[in-house]
């Protein structure tokens, strides 16, 4: 007697309830198929119509979203987006969440999520060049965070490390709507010449189907489906639906990969990613308009007696799935078994739009592929806008430290304490590149053997987010640019990561649209479009969801990196000014909430975009010139932070001259920029300024080993380098 | 000078350390660790990395490599060896240099700048460098904490084996006697975990590092 093949489990309204399929959408397949599926097309419907893989909640939503521009080679819709950077070279880049793995086992979470988003960029025929992250943790006394934090720090660099691609930024916040939702972010970027760039699109019947890398175990079953549900208390249980990830093996692989694409023996590559086996082939074969028959006793496994349904849903990491044209398969095998790696050919494309899956001898899954790849609803999900707050009133403040213990009290509090405990874990500086590594506003890697440098960076204000949407994404776009625009590169496109709670809440659903029409609104100010992206829903846990964080990757371009500046202060004797108006916007900054402690929200700081664009435009024009001798942008802290932050790294010491109350140098006003001019540039600087309409104020000079404000503050840097310091390794216990 | 540079399945300085070389005008070859023959050179070099992804135990695989019998025996006639990092690794776990090098004192991976002591000299690496010079090279390592019997520790002392130490206070990693790289006592055999060529030109901040590769340039040519 043989053992029941799962494919002969009845299929029950519950089974469809457990597979996360709503009955709707259950009818919706059976029409589709013209008849019931069975249980493993079951699970491949599930996931690939699943929120994770399907976008079914938000796609009606990031359809409005600009990815157009002369820059632009590919958005949205492949692996990664492509942009160009000029001289025929390419950069390729992509964020992605891997926030519910990362809470369950954070190091390999974090981890497998490092390795995704890197696979997702050199399947496109690019070399990785850079990583980097968006963070966010619970408050930092809740009792999961420090082993969050220290498992997910450890997780990120085991992987991006030993791959020998550095990690050079990225950003951490802390918040209770994290406590049960951490959120880890990666960003990859890669370079590629823009003649050799790869896509998923699988053409010619007949082509075989070749899957490389790892062989396949029972690691990651339903993660897709997971990553598209809520949490509540039993989520531990979850732990063998995460990944396990393998660098070693993912640094083979990308070697492997790189070698075969230097000749033309690839039609078409896809990582195999969330849904594993299933979504590269259907997304491959759907793209190329053809059909696909897999074999799955070819299929390399790495345990005994696992069904079809297993091997499809599988999300075994560091795996790839490749047409090939056709007689070119040994030339591939030699340099993939060269590498120590598995390589099969498990298949092949037909003519039919359909997929057909054979294992032990029969067909156990034949279903028509149009509507796996992009026959999922798409809903329009009721949503209410959050309702507009009122401004913070200023006058009704009555402030409780001084100005140096409000600077000693945010520099050493949890938004903006030093993150050298987390980066200094990361190898920022493999590949031999890096021109600024972590600690300032943008990164900078050098294109390897050129004069060019990528500015790259990551950000969001989730707080401005929360309190109003529409501005907070035009906040996350806007600082991205800005980040990019003090170095002196050119904003170019951003990725994003859009992580939010239940869309199945309206007012969940409300901070999604808002957040996308401000993000949208900015990037089409700023020519700054979006080319990749990634949503995560459901970061929720027992009906809690996380502040709205819809995390910007932003990247630009410097054509000549020896005109780049640093954020830092390098000399004395340099004049401090500070461009765009400083109105005190305390709303929603940093200061009321961690000196003032105000707990009513009240509205975030107004973006202007058109003074955003000026201003960033007259900063890269200055750098450009000459003028500028660094450069920083205002954001979190305000003034007083952001004169700090340039003051610490090389100990210099700044004095200034003008008077102001607490809102002035603490308020979070946008647009704004500190930027340290030489004695004899401040003259062109000030006309440049005058005919550009842009305002300026200098404010103080750089100096001696003090931050002092005239007759109101005086305090050592090292007092502040103490407190920003101390933070982090006091917290994580060393 | 041909230098080789020998790649493991995990190196990941192979590239950068031969943009050095070639750099100081070295003519360089990359070498598969599974071949069996080097060709003909005048430094052979393990690069910085995760060969065999450090399973089992850092360069202990890598170590037992076909390429590394032919290595051994040609440092055996004299050809210069320079390894870094996991290279300084894989060349205490195939017995060219003593000790071990175990995890970091704070169990945490760590990249930074350290500030250096040159301690010797009088080798084809370092002879550019002032005695007791202060030089500032980054490290990355998980696995960089050097450790040896007394004996042991006495003896690379005695034969002036320490080529570099971290400075006073600066030692990211609990190594015995602060070393951070040490020589066989002919000084043709450099391991060491900082990595000289993440600072060997101005634009990556720092030039301390180009002075390595110059001295092999200027003594094994």
């Amino acid at each position: 007697m043989s053992a029941p093949h799962v494919n002969d489990t009845p299929i029950t309204p519950e089974l469809v309830a457990e597979h996360g399929l709503t009955p709707d959408e259950y009818e919706m397949i059976v029409a589709h198929m013209g008849r019931a599926p069975n249980f493993t097309e079951l699970g491949v419907f599930s996931v690939m119509w699943s929120e994770h893989c399907s976008y079914k909640s938000s796609r009606k939503w990031l359809k409005k979203l600009p990815v157009d521009g002369p820059q632009v080679i590919q958005g949205p819709g492949e692996n990664a987006g492509v942009i160009d950077i000029g001289d025929g070279d390419a950069a390729i880049f992509k964020m992605e969440s891997h926030n519910h793995p990362s809470f369950i086992e954070p190091y390999q979470g974090a981890a497998t999520g490092v390795g995704g988003i890197m696979r997702d960029v050199f399947t496109m025929g690019a070399r990785p060049v850079a990583n980097l992250n968006a963070l966010r943790f619970g408050q930092p006394d809740h009792k999961k965070t420090c082993h969050l934090v220290a498992g997910v720090v450890s997780g990120i660099g085991g992987y991006g490390n030993c791959i020998g691609v550095p990690t050079v930024g990225g950003e951490v916040n802390f918040d209770a709507s994290y406590n049960g939702n951490i959120l880890v972010n990666a960003m990859c970027v890669g370079l590629a010449r823009t003649d050799k760039i790869f896509y998923a699109a699988a053409t010619g019947v007949g082509s075989p189907v070749v899957y490389v890398g790892s062989k396949t175990g029972r690691d990651g079953i339903h993660g897709a489906t997971m990553a598209s549900a809520e949490f509540d208390d039993a989520s531990d249980e979850k732990r063998p639906t995460v990944q396990v990830g393998d660098p070693f093996t993912e640094k083979l692989l990308l070697e492997a990969c790189q070698e075969l694409m230097s000749s033309d023996a690839i039609i078409g590559i896809q990582d195999m990613g969330a849904a594993g086996l299933t979504s590269s082939s259907v997304e491959m074969a759907d793209k190329g308009n053809v059909g696909i028959r897999l074999d799955l006793d070819k299929v390399p496994c790495r345990e005994t007696h696992m069904s079809g349904y297993e091997m499809l849903l599988s999300e075994s990491q560091e795996r790839m799935l490749m047409v090939l044209q056709p007689g070119r398969e040994d030339e591939a095998a030699e340099i993939f078994h060269r590498w120590g790696l598995d390589f099969a050919v498990v298949g092949e494309l037909t003519d039919t739009n359909r997929m057909v899956v054979v294992h032990e001898g029969e067909i156990i899954a034949d279903m028509p592929l149009k509507p796996l790849a992009d026959g999922a609803p798409e809903y329009d999900r009721p949503h209410t806008a959050t309702p507009a707050l009122p401004a913070l009133d200023a006058q009704a403040l009555t402030h409780p430290l001084d100005l140096g213990e409000s600077l000693l009290r945010l520099m050493g509090g949890s938004e903006m304490a030093s993150r050298r405990w987390i980066w200094e874990q990361y190898d920022s500086m493999v590949m031999g590149d890096t021109l600024v590594g972590p600690g300032g506003d943008a990164a900078l890697v050098r294109v390897h053997g050129t004069n060019k440098a990528l500015a790259l960076t990551t950000d969001v204000t989730p707080r401005y987010c929360l309190a109003d949407p529409v501005m907070g994404g035009q906040q996350a776009v806007a600082e991205a640019y800005r980040n990019i625009s003090a170095t002196g590169a050119t904003p170019l496109a951003i990725t994003n990561c859009l992580n939010f709670g239940n869309p199945e809440r309206p007012e969940i659903m409300g901070q999604f649209v808002g957040c996308l029409d401000g993000m949208g609104a900015a990037c089409r100010a700023l020519d700054f479009p979006v080319v990749s992206g990634n949503v995560s829903l459901y970061n929720e846990t027992n009906g809690r969801g996380i502040m709205p964080t819809p995390a910007i990757g932003g990247v630009g371009v410097l054509d000549d990196l020896t005109k780049a500046v640093g954020s830092a202060f390098a000399n004395a004797g340099m004049s401090v000014y500070v461009i765009g108006e400083t109105h005190g916007a305390l709303g929603c900054s940093l200061y009321a909430r961690d000196v003032l402690a105000i707990d009513t929200p009240a509205a975030p700081p107004p973006v202007d975009l058109e003074r955003e664009r000026a201003h960033g435009d007259f900063v890269r024009a200055q750098i450009g010139a000459g003028h500028i001798s660094c450069a920083h942008d205002v954001s979190d802290g305000g003034l007083l932070c952001a004169l700090a932050e340039m003051c610490l790294p090389q100990k210099i010491g700044c004095a200034v001259e003008i008077s102001g109350d607490h809102g002035f140098w603490f308020g979070e006003d946008q647009g704004r920029y500190l930027v340290a001019i030489a004695p004899d540039a401040r003259a062109a600087f000030e006309k440049a300024a005058a005919e550009a309409h842009v305002h300026i104020a200098q404010i103080g000079l750089t100096g001696g080993a003090e931050l002092t404000i005239t007759d109101a503050m005086t305090i050592s840097l090292d007092e502040i380098a103490k407190a920003h310091e101390n933070w982090f390794p006091k917290l994580m216990g060393f | 000078m041909r230098a080789a540079v020998i790649v493991f399945p995990g190196s990941n300085c192979d590239r950068d350390v031969a943009v050095c070389l070639e750099a100081a005008g070295a003519q360089v070859d990359m070498v598969w660790h599974g071949d069996t023959e080097l060709p003909s050179c005048d430094l052979m070099v393990l690069p910085g990395g995760f060969s065999y992804g450090d399973y089992l135990r850092c360069g202990s695989m890598a170590a037992n490599s076909p390429i590394m019998r032919e290595v051994v025996a040609r440092a055996g006639t004299g050809t210069a060896v320079l390894g870094i990092c996991n290279g300084f690794q894989v060349l205490t776990e195939c017995g060219l240099l003593p000790g071990v090098l175990m995890q970091n004192r704070n169990l945490n991976f760590v990249c930074r700048n350290t500030r250096l002591k040159v301690a010797r000299t009088d080798t084809p690496f370092t002879h550019l460098y002032a005695e007791a010079e202060e030089i500032i090279i980054p490290v990355a390592h998980n696995e960089g904490n050097y450790f040896a019997d007394d004996e042991t520790l006495k003896r690379l002392q005695g034969e002036n084996c320490i080529a570099f130490t971290y400075a006073a206070g600066d030692n990211p990693n609990g190594a015995c006697l602060d070393i951070a790289g040490i020589t066989d006592a002919s000084g043709r055999v450099l391991g060491m975990m900082p990595h000289p060529e993440r600072r060997a030109e101005a634009a990556l901040g720092g030039e301390d590092g180009r002075r390595l590769f110059a001295s092999a340039m200027e003594r094994l040519a």
